[in-house]
């Protein structure tokens, strides 16, 4: 007998938990104990993580293309940064608080503007908001230290124990790692809610959305703004574990990394940045190593390479050999 | 201030639009017929620069052949290319054409770099195009002038390509609805082989031309592409005129606002754009979606 | 027959002695170098890499019985954190000895912390910020600071030149703003007077300097003084300069040697003679140790090739750290490498350099120099000299500078 009720069955069985979600944090947890030296390289991953996964959310989700996200990163992490410097507020999470405040609010105001266009007047829009933003702290350099950066900032102890290590980096990459737990919990939340469905409904039919009567734009100034915030938070971490930032948190080089690697990756399957920042910055980090002038040939090559043979990255390519793999079986 | 000064500034501008124009109009093109995404347009304009530049160098052949040259190799190269790979990506998603074209940069950068070397490279111009040029009632930079000439000549060509013949007849109906187009028996696939070749050589010829005000090394195609993209996405996509006065409007206004407010910067070019298209999202000539 | 045992037994001790010394000082010291090998900053890697090089060539015996392994990180883009990263993994995975190389002062200012946590040297070979020394007791600079140049220039401006107002063009970012600050107070401090300041653009692209430079034209100072980045920017200065007749228009274009590097003089033609600069190097230096690096130089890289600042500062670097490593018999911490480096004195290719016990920054001579055209080549024409130049921003502790 079937459920009386099958589409919120299906909708509830969504947020069930499966065994390979717990995967992604066991490996963080083993590569700590597993690669003690590499910890700020690590941190690194990590601080990408959640700035992907932030990207995920609007384009994967949304079906929002922006290559300006890093202004949310780049607010963020100055937030933090200014205060430290200026204010001397410099305890850690009430500073990512902050950062997640200001990036959030910078992305429903930008969102509320730019969002009632689309395609490449969309990307246009973001691109130019945030090189905007890139020129302000250029010309503020005054207060942001320009391209030189804010140097030597210090920070409080975690919870006011656990004082970060600049060169072993441990305290940082456990506090990135609970953050962007933290964080992941909540985008996971998001995406299998309602207000989650109904931005891929957005994505994948505007009109129909709109037929039904859906407030589209509220939507996605919404999830805009949410992304934005986590992209804020992001940037704060960077700032905090790295003690500096300087003008290239906002630059074009960091967005459109970001957007490589979730495309990467997989986009509009949550663990896309996971797999892709992994991916792609381990394979930079081992053949920048090897050949310091030859390795973006590597790169470049790999990107093009996936883009033809594997639609929609690496977790796109493992469902299609996983749906082979089921479908030949039962054949 | 002065007519002579006035008219210096405007013709500035003129030729940094002009070069803007000449390597954007085959992005617009391709971006607005195929539909395709392709970040990967300044590398052409790069390869084309560094195509002059070398065969001058080596060769010793001059600069206008030189640039021919260039048109030939990069519109043959960007054939292969799109026989061999974009083909595959026309049903793919933007994103897939995005990862591919970045992934295309980077190629072209490394390789570049590693069969030329790090540095940037000049192109020593002819004697004609060097010094100032005496226009009657006032004197001005030569390679200014040449270029103006150049982009003026070109934008005629081409919207008389696009306006009276047959084939400009078909990309403009391909680009307005393809599903129609194809319907009547024009031949689509080939058209894009085409438009491509014609928009990457095109760029190849900016790269060259211009290298004296964009000048020229690995990094040119990441550098320069926020300005190509301005200029297509202003203009209007798949509209030479649209390009043309994008183009010319970007130059003129970023020379104009250096001289009165250095202070601003490239902020300028940033908010005009954002406020032009908040304006008229489909760009200044481009279609109301 | 106990003699004999005895010899061979003092024989067989003294062999064995050897064996044990020559294996203790058979020590390999590790340097990490982070250079940018990739992005926007590969030419100036090379040239620095190839400046190591050349010293390591002509110098086999500077090292002692030390073997020197250097291990390359590339620092890729100037965000600062990749070269943190580098340095970190340097110092805890490949425990180096030394850090060198920083192209980018966003790299040195990122990287300071964790030199000082470790307790390991840091030699700079460009990295041009002034206040950079003052951010780590472990950080020495072989290379320059920006006010080296800028202040010997607004003195030679107002002494040499006799020029009383002037309008400054620089790139807006740090370097371009303290070269300002360093041109005003040198010139300012002999009675010259900036009448404008022109920000031109960032450094990451070479914009159509043009309006820039008819806005200066119109204001008709003595001098015009122009900081941009080394490379394709400065060769876009000699062209504008030229393509606006300011020459004749009676303005006079003086800049740091950034604008004149060595790499790129041949490719400005005829458009930068009479251009005046101050730095500490240009490959025309007509002294015998420059002579030999020059000669080895275009052996190993080819005759139309060229060092020029940048080479120059790697040579120097590796110098210093052989002084280091020599003197510390391989023992090497960041305490006792700057002791050792207090008041150090070379011979370099630029001339006589030492760095400065107090700042732990270079003090070197300032070379003025002409653009002229002999032979049909660019060469610097030496028209003065300013010796021992300090950090001035350090001395007069202006802004950030301690």
């Amino acid at each position: 007998m079937t459920s009386p009720l099958p589409a919120a069955e299906a909708l509830a069985r969504r947020h069930r938990l499966r065994w390979w979600e717990a995967l992604p944090w066991a490996a963080a947890m083993a590569a700590y104990f597993v690669f003690p030296t590499y910890l700020a390289f690590g941190t690194q991953v990590l601080v990408t993580v959640l700035f992907v996964l932030s990207l995920d959310l609007v384009l994967g989700y949304a079906g929002i293309v922006t290559l300006g996200h890093a202004a949310f990163f780049g607010a963020g992490a100055y937030t933090v940064g200014l205060l430290a410097q200026h204010a001397g507020w410099n305890e850690p999470l009430s500073g990512l608080a902050a950062a997640a405040v200001v990036a959030g609010l910078l992305g429903l105001a930008s969102g509320f503007v730019v969002l009632r266009t689309q395609g490449l007047t969309l990307l246009m829009l973001t691109l130019c908001t945030m090189a905007l933003l890139e020129e302000s702290a250029n010309m503020g350099a005054a207060w942001t230290g320009g391209f030189d950066g804010l140097p030597d900032l210090q920070f409080k102890p975690l919870l006011g124990l656990f004082r970060f290590e600049q060169l072993s980096y441990r305290p940082q990459y456990f506090y990135a790692l609970a953050v962007l737990f933290a964080c992941f919990v909540l985008v996971r939340t998001l995406v299998h809610s309602p207000f989650g469905q109904s931005l891929t409904g957005i994505r994948e039919n505007l009109l129909r959305m709109h037929a039904v009567g859906a407030p589209v734009h509220r939507r996605l100034v919404t999830a805009y703004a949410i992304s934005a915030a986590l992209a804020g938070v992001a940037g704060g971490l960077f700032t905090q574990c790295n003690a500096y930032v300087n003008l290239a948190v906002l630059g074009l080089d960091r967005a459109a990394g970001a957007l490589i690697i979730l495309i990467l990756g997989g986009y509009g399957r949550l663990y896309g940045a996971f797999v892709g920042a992994v991916a792609y910055m381990v394979l930079e980090h081992v053949l920048a190593r090897a050949y310091p002038t030859a390795w973006q040939l590597g790169i470049g090559l790999l990107l093009m390479a996936v883009a033809l043979y594997a639609r929609n990255g690496i977790l796109g390519l493992a469902a299609s050999l996983a749906r082979r793999a089921s479908g030949s079986r039962r054949a | 201030m002065d007519l002579a000064n006035v008219l210096g500034i405007l013709l500035g501008g003129l030729a940094s639009g002009m070069v803007l124009f000449i390597v954007s109009v085959g992005l617009s093109i391709t971006m607005g017929l195929m539909g395709f995404v392709n970040l990967a347009h300044g590398g052409f304009a790069m390869l084309g620069g560094y195509v002059v530049a070398l065969s001058m160098r080596s060769l010793g052949v001059p600069f206008v052949p030189a640039l021919a040259i260039a048109f030939v190799a990069v519109a043959a190269l960007s054939v292969v290319l799109e026989r061999l790979f974009y083909a595959r990506l026309y049903r793919a998603g933007e994103l897939d054409q995005v990862l591919f074209t970045i992934g295309l940069i980077f190629v072209m950068i490394s390789a570049v770099t590693l069969a030329v070397g790090p540095e940037a490279q000049t192109l020593r111009l002819p004697e004609w195009l060097r010094g100032q040029t005496d226009l009657g009632f006032m004197r001005y930079r030569s390679y200014s002038l040449a270029l103006i000439a150049a982009g003026s000549a070109l934008v005629v060509v081409l919207w008389l390509g696009f306006e009276r013949t047959r084939i400009g007849a078909q990309i403009r109906a391909a680009v307005d609805n393809r599903r129609m187009a194809e319907s009547i028996g024009v031949n689509v696939a080939r058209l894009f082989t085409l438009t491509f070749a014609l928009g990457s050589g095109l760029a190849a010829v900016g790269g060259g031309l211009g290298a004296e005000i964009l000048g020229l090394d690995p990094q040119y195609p990441l550098r320069y592409l926020v300005y190509f993209l301005i200029v297509v996405s202003v203009g209007g996509l798949g509209r030479v005129t649209g390009v043309f006065f994008a183009a010319l409007l970007i130059g003129v206004l970023d020379f104009v606002l250096k001289i009165r407010f250095p202070q601003g910067g490239t902020l300028f070019i940033y908010a005009l754009t954002l406020g032009l298209l908040l304006w008229r999202p489909q760009g200044l000539f481009g279609k109301r979606a | 027959m106990i003699r004999r045992i005895g010899v061979l037994a003092l024989a067989l001790a003294a062999a064995a002695l050897a064996a044990f010394a020559t294996g203790a000082s058979a020590q390999t010291v590790k340097v990490g170098v982070v250079l940018p090998y990739s992005g926007i900053g590969a030419e100036f890697a090379q040239q620095v890499d190839r400046g190591m090089k050349i010293f390591m060539q002509l110098h086999p015996g500077a090292f002692g019985s030390y073997k020197i392994e250097l291990v390359k990180r590339d620092s890729k883009n100037p965000s600062g954190a990749p070269a943190k990263t580098a340095v970190q993994e340097l110092i805890t995975q490949d425990k180096v000895d030394i850090l060198t190389g920083f192209i980018f002062s966003p790299d040195a200012i990122a990287s300071a912390p964790l030199v000082t946590e470790a307790n390991k040297p840091m030699i700079i070979m460009n990295a041009g910020t002034a206040w950079i020394t003052d951010l780590s007791p472990d950080i020495a600079r072989v290379s320059f600071s920006m006010w080296h140049a800028g202040f010997a220039m607004g003195q030679t401006a107002a002494k040499m030149l006799h020029a009383k107002t002037a309008v400054v063009g620089y790139t807006d970012y740090p370097p371009g703003k303290d070269s300002l600050e360093a041109f005003k107070h040198g010139f300012e401090a002999n009675g010259g007077k900036v009448i404008d300041a022109i920000p031109m653009g960032s450094p990451a692209k070479v914009p159509d300097f043009t309006p820039f430079f008819q806005r200066v034209k119109d204001e008709k100072p003595d001098v015009f003084f122009v900081f941009v980045p080394a490379g394709d920017h400065a060769v876009a200065v000699a062209k504008t300069y030229a393509a606006l007749g300011m020459k004749q228009a009676g303005i006079k274009l003086i800049g740091p040697g950034d604008i004149t590097q060595d790499t790129e003089l041949q490719k400005m033609g005829d458009d930068a003679v009479g251009l005046i600069t101050v730095h500490h190097y240009n490959a025309d230096l007509d002294n015998p140790a420059n002579k030999r690096f020059v000669a080895a130089w275009k052996k190993e890289y080819g005759a139309d090739s060229t060092p020029d600042f940048m080479a120059v500062q790697g040579y120097d670097g590796m110098a210093a750290i052989a002084h280091v490593v020599t003197s510390l018999k391989g023992k090497i911490d960041g305490t006792s490498a700057m002791k050792a480096l207090e008041g150090w004195k070379f011979d370099s290719p630029q001339g006589p350099i030492m760095i400065d016990p107090a700042t732990r920054d270079i003090v070197m001579n300032e070379y003025v120099s002409e653009l002229e055209k002999k032979d049909g080549r660019m060469v610097q024409k030496n028209i003065g000299v300013i010796k021992a130049v300090k950090d001035m921003c350090k001395e007069l502790k202006v802004g950030r500078c301690k």
